[in-house]
């Protein structure tokens, strides 16, 4: 590039600052009226107003900086909460990405009809190189939205696999001195881990003699699976808690079999049920039938 | 004699736990498409996750291909799990229950050939392994003819 479109450049700049500033109402009026506002502040038009109002400032401090390019120029830093919040709640409303960019592209047609008109009215000079100026302006926002969006997507992704974790390791306590652990879903060493911890606490909590490892809804018992069970239970047998394992289906039993897991230090049973009556049965407490009078089966 | 022809039905990559889930979700699905029963899914997937965490904890990771096979009236699926890792020094000895080289149980390997009809390894040191299973509906068409 040479010194002089150097120099033509930073005027250009310069003049889509100004531009800015000085028509900022004229853009708010018509951007607000735009898709990308008009869809996110449904309530009030005077939100989308107030909300456009701070995009066109950014957008001037950006220009009046020279970095038209720069996704990192601190112009962007002001709007960059309210952007994300924006293509937040496009996201949600079931907008794709390529359909927020082409919200964000629309803004561009209203506000350069408007900086042609404007330059018409002045010297007489060239109006070319000042809307490729605004349009380069442009793309960089769409970029910056995009970018915004896009991070923002990975930030809720990695909050959830977090909140995932908690919610799927809930500790039941079924009785007293007794507690179970529904597992559900794929058993990880980070889940197994989560599992052992929330487990050993509620042992300790909970004064509990027993705790119930349910796998019902596990669909894959591998190896690394059985290692995990087991050390949780023999974790659960330090502290000076019986564990046993339930919820084992016939077809997880015979893939257990054939894998050739030893399962035999373990206590397991079929259902969560058996793995409860075992307990209280262990514990002493009879379950009798007010009607015959006569105690539980087990 | 019945040729046995194959269609494939995805190349999965396997870099990372992520992968793993990903790969159990496919051999279940194309499991069930191929029509096995509860228990025979069950086992494939099972055996699918051990070589699967092979791949990806010995080999450095790698890549499945799942091809679905046609026999005569039979049809079956096999698994070719793929990696340019170390390759593996003594095959039997990986084969034994309770070696490992790698803190698990070390059933990972033995157990998934019990858990398939049949089983083959390619390896050498420092070319990588190849481990292919394949499982059949009902009963295997035409067992391998080996020594028994």
């Amino acid at each position: 590039m040479t010194d002089q479109s150097t120099a033509n450049r930073g005027t250009s700049t310069r003049i889509i600052s100004d531009f800015l500033q000085r028509r900022r109402e004229q853009i708010v009026q018509r951007w607000a009226d735009e898709a990308l506002f008009r869809t996110v502040f449904t309530v009030s038009r005077d939100e989308a107003a107030e909300a456009a109002g701070s995009l066109v400032e950014a957008l001037a401090s950006v220009a009046a900086s020279g970095r038209i390019e720069d996704l990192r120029a601190p112009g962007f830093t002001g709007v960059r909460e309210q952007l994300t919040r924006m293509a937040a709640s496009r996201a949600r409303g079931g907008a794709a990405p390529s359909q927020i960019a082409d919200e964000v592209a629309a803004l561009r047609p209203s506000i350069t009809d408007l900086l042609i008109t404007d330059l018409a009215g002045s010297d007489g000079e060239a109006s070319g190189p000042h809307v490729v100026t605004l349009t380069v302006l442009m793309g960089t926002l769409r970029l910056f939205v995009m970018e915004t969006a896009l991070s923002a997507g990975e930030e809720i992704i990695d909050r959830q696999r977090l909140q995932l974790l908690e919610v799927a390791t809930p500790v039941i306590k079924l009785w007293s001195g007794i507690v179970a652990v529904p597992l559900i879903g794929t058993l990880d060493s980070a889940r197994s881990q989560v599992v052992m911890e929330s487990l050993l606490e509620a042992i300790v909590d909970q004064q509990a003699k027993f705790a119930i490892l349910d796998i019902t809804g596990v669909p894959t018992v591998d190896s690394l699976v059985a290692q995990h069970l087991m050390k949780t239970v023999a974790a659960a047998r330090l502290m000076g808690a019986e564990c046993i394992v339930s919820g084992i289906r016939p077809a997880i039993a015979q893939t257990i079999v054939h894998l050739g897991i030893d399962l035999g230090s373990v206590i397991t049973r079929a259902s969560l049920a058996d793995a409860l009556a075992y307990a209280l049965h262990q514990e002493g407490a009879v379950i009798v039938d007010r009607a015959t009078g006569a105690g539980g089966p087990r | 004699m019945t040729e046995t022809s194959g269609r494939v039905a995805a190349c999965l990559p396997i870099r990372s736990d992520t992968d793993l889930a990903w790969v159990r979700q496919h051999v279940r699905q194309a499991a069930a498409e191929v029509g096995f029963g509860l228990v025979e899914q069950t086992k494939l997937i099972t055996a699918a996750s051990e070589l699967a965490r092979n791949t990806l904890v010995h080999g450095g990771g790698g890549q499945v291909e799942s091809v679905f096979l046609d026999h005569g009236r039979a049809r079956g699926l096999r698994l070719t799990f793929t990696d340019e890792g170390p390759g593996i020094p003594d095959v039997e000895r990986a084969l034994t229950d309770g070696y490992t080289s790698g803190g698990g149980l070390g059933l990972g390997l033995g157990g998934a050939r019990r858990l398939v009809h049949e089983f083959s390894i390619d390896t050498s040191p420092g070319h990588g392994t190849s481990v292919t299973v394949v499982c059949w509906v009902g009963v295997p068409p035409r067992p391998r003819e080996e020594a028994r």
